[in-house]
């Protein structure tokens, strides 16, 4: 593990990947390489691919009938989008949150424990439930009322509940779709101090319509960019520090320092 | 500029006026509403409420008022509806869960969905000689308690179809995603993420496609034919008759008394219309409660 982290290795592997829905190409010939315990943020303006690149990821795509995919994703050396690859083992690999918190409406306890019994998980549902509340920093908010129903906890802790529910299986990557787009700031710190503390066990990428944000909480930062064709490109791909301070790409620059449309 | 600006709150009170006034129109068409179905309850209880007694529900059907009583029809209806709920639940409901979360989204969908809604309105009288001439002719049923219950089925089947499809439309997108993210199964997410929260609107559903066909006559007319059934069915190919047409048998006879006779019978009938509409009601609150709250 230790060797590892001094060492960069790629998690996920993105290889000319095109996206399609129905005949609407969303995404060309993207390529990049995401590292293990890193964050790397997806930026871009609306409607630039961001949400479905982080969607490929784990195949969520999947959900709609008219979706298709050319290209590769290598994860741990598998092509995700090979036939034999059920997207469903694929997600319990790689969790996902969502822009709006969406709990089941269950108990707390139910929420976090969900992803576990629908995997057949046959040890210590306390215990396991336990550490994803920990880890999610919900821990001593709601540990006095696991029973409760999630929608009566705030909307910052209903985020940080979905994150504790994807925790809960032991992903190695955590997609997140947006998250804070739906909070106030001060949740938002929450969720992004989160972030920071997750990175040792996990890598995380993140999808942020805030280039605050992205400075922030990524190590790595990927801009999307889509032109008249309202296809997706990746512009630029770099350590975020360098990315922000000295972009190589005019339109980037233009994009982070906000003269972009 | 701004010294142009003025409002004119002198018509205050007409305002409010007219605000009155359609309070008042809505009050009456809830009165008028009302009034059809109170002066039916107090004729038929005023009519009725002294011919409820056990000689009324434990009796046989006899030629005479004061010992006649609808224990064979009572006993027909309850086992009528407990086959037609075992038949059409499960039917219904798989359907519509088929219908909502598997079905390919194309024009055979939409035919299907389109004539769902069609057959909710076809008379009931038109499922009842579709029954006699499906399940008692050619299938040879006879004139059955299956034979009911699969007309009943029919016929109440489109309501129990569309009332559960629009709880499990209802559902949110973002509860079937997040089960999918964690890694659920098309099956695990409709068993774990869709049927729970639909699991309220669906028992309203079922409740209120029972209660549609346990005052249904038209069609039993068909099916068991009027007649003078003295036992009580034991396996469902024996005969039977239901609570609306042994009503509906005394109101045609001429003496008065059988029609005191009808009243109780309607009574007894609206009793346990509005059990099963409570039962729904406590049951269907209690797991909302636990869903939402």
């Amino acid at each position: 593990m230790n060797n590892e982290q001094n060492q960069p290795k790629d998690i996920l592997k993105v290889k000319n990947l095109s996206f399609y829905y129905g005949t609407f190409q969303a995404l060309k010939d993207i390529s990049l390489d995401i590292e293990a315990n890193k964050v790397t943020a997806l930026i871009g303006p609306s409607g630039c691919g961001k949400s479905t690149l982080l969607r490929c990821f784990n195949r969520m795509n999947d959900l709609f009938s008219n979706a298709k995919v050319e290209g590769q994703i290598i994860f741990d050396d598998l092509d995700i989008y090979s036939q034999s690859i059920d997207p469903v083992l694929i997600r319990s690999k790689i969790g996902m949150v969502f822009q709006k918190p969406n709990p089941f409406p269950k108990s707390i306890y139910d929420n976090v424990a969900f992803g576990l019994r629908i995997n057949g998980f046959a040890g210590n549902y306390d215990e396991e439930i336990e550490r994803a509340l920990v880890q999610s920093a919900l821990w001593d908010e709601v540990k006095d009322r696991l029973k409760d129903n999630a929608f009566s906890l705030s909307g910052g802790q209903q985020q940080r509940l979905c994150i504790a529910r994807a925790l809960a299986i032991r992903p190695d990557v955590i997609l997140l779709d947006e998250p804070t787009s739906a909070l106030d700031p001060i949740a938002t710190v929450k969720i992004e101090d989160l972030v920071n503390v997750l990175k040792k066990d996990y890598t995380i990428i993140i999808v942020t319509h805030n280039m605050q944000q992205a400075a922030r909480v990524s190590d790595k930062t990927a801009f999307l960019l889509s032109g008249e064709d309202r296809c997706g490109v990746l512009i630029e791909y770099d350590y975020t520090q360098t990315m922000f301070s000295n972009p190589k790409i005019k339109e980037t620059e233009d994009y982070i320092t906000g003269r972009f449309s | 500029m701004s010294t142009d600006f003025k409002l004119n709150q002198n018509n205050l009170s007409r305002r409010k006026f007219i605000g009155i006034i359609f309070l008042v129109f809505c009050l009456l068409g809830v009165l008028v509403a009302m009034m059809g179905l109170i002066s039916l309850l107090i004729q038929v209880i005023l009519q009725g409420y002294e011919w409820v007694t056990p000689n009324l529900i434990f009796n046989y059907p006899s030629r005479h008022p004061e010992q006649a009583g609808l224990w064979p029809a009572l006993i027909g209806t309850l086992y009528m509806m407990g086959l037609t709920a075992l038949i059409t639940v499960p039917v219904g409901i798989g359907a519509a869960i088929y219908l909502e979360e598997y079905a390919p989204k194309n024009w055979i969908t939409s035919f299907i969905e389109i004539n769902t809604s069609n057959l909710a309105g076809v008379p009931s009288i038109v499922y009842g000689l579709l029954g006699l001439s499906i399940f008692v002719y050619f299938l040879k049923l006879e004139r059955s308690i299956l034979a009911g219950s699969l007309t009943m089925s029919l016929l109440i089947l489109p309501l129990l179809i569309l009332a559960s499809r629009e709880a499990i439309k209802a559902v949110p997108m973002a509860h079937r995603e997040a089960a999918f993210a964690l890694g659920g199964d098309k099956w695990q997410v409709v068993k774990m993420a869709v049927l729970p929260t639909a699991f309220p609107g669906i028992l309203t559903g079922v409740i209120l496609a029972l209660s549609r066909a346990i005052g249904e006559a038209a069609p039993m007319v068909a099916i068991t034919a009027l007649v003078y059934i003295t036992f009580v069915p034991v396996t469902p190919m024996d005969r039977f008759t239901v609570m609306p047409i042994q009503i509906f048998n005394w109101v045609s006879r001429p003496q008065d008394d059988f029609r005191g006779l009808a009243a109780g019978g309607i009574i007894i009938l609206l009793f346990l219309l509005l059990s099963m509409n409570s039962i729904a009601v406590i049951l269907r609150n209690k797991f909302q409660k636990r869903s939402e709250e």
